[in-house]
């Protein structure tokens, strides 16, 4: 008996000229050649897409499985399948990528405002467009000295700064989690692009020494492959507290992941789990958090910029007002959309906040403190499109960090099976064959193409506001406003609604 | 050379360690030392430095070659991600000591707090070792991933248990050796704990008498005259049937 019915049907017509591409590219075994013709195994079958992308007479069809439950607005189809799963394995459900529920997208209930008559809009094309970004501690006050000549010099000395030439980041993906191709694209885009991308808490793979001006370090509960030389190797050191995905868990690389290359990288023993414990053993207050802030800052002689990544969970704000305290240069926060290699469905769906509500309420909150300049703040967790990004920056965030948006450039066709370490795009796994698939130069070229269309648009939008520069739109929320949203969101927003 | 940390703060001293440290000095005497944080941490040199008095937290974090002798108690977070190198503590340590040291031998003469060991790794040949010679709090070695952790037990009233709740819990490789023993109660599930024969106790007696070397203890063969058991984890994977895919 099969208690769950398959997600996919399969479909292969007659146009079939069984080339048997479409069996060699599926990494999940759902295509075979059999008796002469492709047969499918349509339970198997994971939606990524990758046979039809190959198959060159566009034979394959994969439609959702027409199979229809009686409807039931309380108990739906994913509920169901969730629940003889469980009752076959007596285990917690795991999946990857990010959550998928139909909780409210604030980042579509919110518009931007341009510019009409009474003052003039910009025309980007025309005239220089700023989107340079410094990440770091800014000082409470600028001091200056005048020498007899007259000449006025700087005396207040300033605390390390990243220089981005974009406000877009690439997220933390360990290897481990992704392949070590992905991080070389995202090492290699970064540094076209003059941006930064984030190790992961996987360690520091050596085929990526040559980009350290342009990489961010983790150092997670795990403490992966972190050493003096890692912590020296990069442009800033980030203390991984949490994931949007999975706020307040660790997380379990499974054995099997744990490769050669990938237990050197992490200095652990090759086939055994790769844990990282929910909190960091060393870190149990926002004193102790201060700590490990300053061991890094000594460690690294105060020459980088030590950033906090957190989730945004329900006090983000006072959380948020602590890390800053304990003297984060840069913090992260992620919201509950933010993409994962692994995590237990029912922490990546069902805790934490959106990243719209936790970033104004972040920013509201530092501001009231009079701390904000203290660190830098990066939004995180469900960055889609370039429109999010000057949202995020209108609601007062410095940069943001894109994870997925940047997997999708690569050829990620989001069917949510990272954590099988079988993805047929090379992206989330650990397997030669596969990893091979991801062409890194040309991974390259679609990862900078996207950010400089987003930098473009972005531009676009500035010109539009009739401002020039990216800075201009921080923490600017006169230039939101809300659309369909009830007066507690525009409140926790700090935005008007439409038409006001 | 002499250091003098009276009145110094944390970053002081710390910078005049570096400092003599980068000029080629290889063996600093630290006195006067009183809660000052982050000694040793970052440095990256097979320099020695012998503290007198009461060194802060994180002694050591991140070091890669140091030589540190304590000559007193030591705080919390005692060599903290340590890549390399050995801190001796003359007297007791407080929590989290060894806390993912990935190589490199940390010897406590007295007990140490909670969560020591806690995810020790090791690679290949690289393989961290700590022994201590008085007790040790809850969830000594937790989520342990690699290396030897050695707990004697002989600087302890008779009554007191040499070791806490949640031994070696989510433990996942690595070692640990306890002299006389504890009861299954106390440790984690999914780690087996055996009895230690002769040959063994012959494998683990070098770092035993690099212990008693560093702290002029002479009754060696006594120590090792009593039973010692090991614990080690039934699976490198203890977490791979929690999930369903």
């Amino acid at each position: 008996m099969r208690m769950i019915p398959p997600e996919f049907i399969v479909k292969i017509d007659d146009t079939c000229i069984k080339c048997k591409r479409c069996v060699n590219e599926c990494s999940f075994g759902a295509l075979k050649f059999e008796n002469d013709r492709v047969v499918a195994d349509h339970e198997k079958c994971v939606a990524c897409h990758r046979c039809t992308a190959f198959c060159p007479t566009y034979a394959i069809k994969v439609e959702k499985f027409p199979m229809s439950f009686k409807d039931n607005a309380l108990w739906g189809q994913d509920i169901l399948k969730g629940l003889w799963k469980q009752a076959e394995s007596g285990a917690k459900i795991l999946t990857g990528a990010g959550n998928d529920k139909p909780y409210p997208i604030f980042w579509d209930r919110m518009v931007l405002d341009a510019c009409q008559v009474t003052n003039p809009s910009i025309d980007p094309l025309r005239e220089p467009m700023e989107l340079r970004t410094y990440i770091g501690k800014k000082p409470d006050k600028l001091e200056f000295w005048q020498d007899k000549k007259g000449d006025i010099k700087l005396t207040t000395v300033m605390e390390p700064q990243i220089k981005l030439e974009t406000p877009i980041i690439f997220a933390g993906m360990s290897y481990g989690a992704v392949s070590l191709n992905v991080q070389l694209i995202l090492a290699k885009a970064a540094r076209e692009l003059g941006t930064i991308m984030n190790t992961g808490e996987g360690g520091l793979p050596q085929e990526l020494a040559d980009y350290k001006d342009n990489i961010v370090v983790q150092c997670a509960s795990g403490r992966f492959g972190v050493d003096l030389s890692y912590l020296n190797s990069c442009a800033a050191v980030e203390i991984k507290i949490g994931q949007g995905a999975k706020p307040g868990i660790g997380g379990h690389l499974p054995g099997e992941k744990v490769t050669e290359e990938i237990s050197r990288t992490r200095r652990i023993p090759s086939g055994t789990d790769a844990i990282s414990p929910a909190p960091h053993h060393d870190i149990y207050s926002i004193e102790d958090l201060r700590q490990l802030i300053y061991a890094l800052k000594e460690a690294t002689r105060y020459k980088k910029p030590i950033g906090v990544k957190i989730a945004a969970v329900h006090n983000v704000a006072a959380i948020a007002s602590g890390v800053v305290r304990a003297g984060a240069d840069i913090l992260t926060i992620d919201g509950f959309r933010g993409g994962t290699g692994a995590s237990p469905q029912v922490i990546r769906d069902h805790v934490g906040i959106p990243i719209e509500l936790a970033l104004a309420r972040v920013d509201e909150q530092l501001r009231k403190e009079g701390i904000r300049h203290m660190a830098s703040i990066i939004a995180s967790g469900g960055i889609r499109q370039s429109a999010d990004v000057l949202k995020a920056i209108a609601l007062g965030a410095d940069a943001v960090a894109i994870g997925t948006a940047a997997l999708i450039s690569m050829g990620c066709h989001l069917c949510q099976k990272c954590h099988t370490g079988l993805c047929a795009w090379g992206i989330a796994t650990q397997k030669p064959e596969l990893v091979k698939r991801l062409k890194v130069e040309e991974g390259v070229r679609r990862l900078v193409n996207m950010i400089k269309a987003w930098n473009l648009e972005i531009k676009e939008i500035l010109g539009a506001l009739g401002v020039n520069s990216i800075e201009s739109l921080r923490g600017s929320r006169e230039r939101l406003r809300g659309v369909d949203l009830d007066e507690v969101y525009l409140d926790v927003l700090g935005i008007k609604p439409a038409g006001r | 050379m002499k250091i003098d940390a009276k009145g110094l703060n944390y970053r002081e001293l710390n910078e005049r360690i570096h400092d003599a440290v980068s000029k080629g000095v290889d063996e600093i005497d630290l006195v006067n030392v009183l809660g000052q944080r982050y000694i040793g941490t970052g440095l990256d040199r097979e320099v020695t430095l012998n503290i007198y008095g009461t060194p802060g937290s994180d002694l050591g974090a991140f070091m890669d070659g140091p030589k540190i002798n304590v000559f007193g108690s030591g705080q919390d977070d005692i060599g903290n991600t340590m890549n390399s190198g050995s801190i001796v503590i003359h007297g007791d340590a407080g929590n989290v000591v060894g806390l993912s040291m990935r190589t490199g031998k940390i010897f406590v003469k007295g007990s140490v707090g909670y969560r020591a060991g806690i995810h020790m790794k090791a690679y290949q040949d690289q393989c961290p070792v700590m022994v201590v010679g008085g007790k040790a709090g809850d969830f000594l070695g937790e989520y342990m991933a690699g290396g030897k952790l050695i707990l004697l037990g002989i600087f302890k009233k008779e009554k007191d248990q040499v070791a806490g709740r949640y031994i070696a819990t989510g433990m996942h490789g690595g070692v640990i050796y306890i002299r006389g023993g504890v009861n299954k109660n106390q440790v984690g599930r999914d780690v087996a704990v055996e009895e230690v024969t002769d040959e063994e106790k012959a494998e683990i007696r070098g770092e035993i008498e690099e212990f008693c070397r560093h702290f002029g203890i002479t009754r060696i063969d006594d120590i090792m005259a009593s039973p010692f058991v090991r614990l080690s984890p039934k699976s490198s994977r203890p977490y791979g049937k929690l999930y369903a895919y």
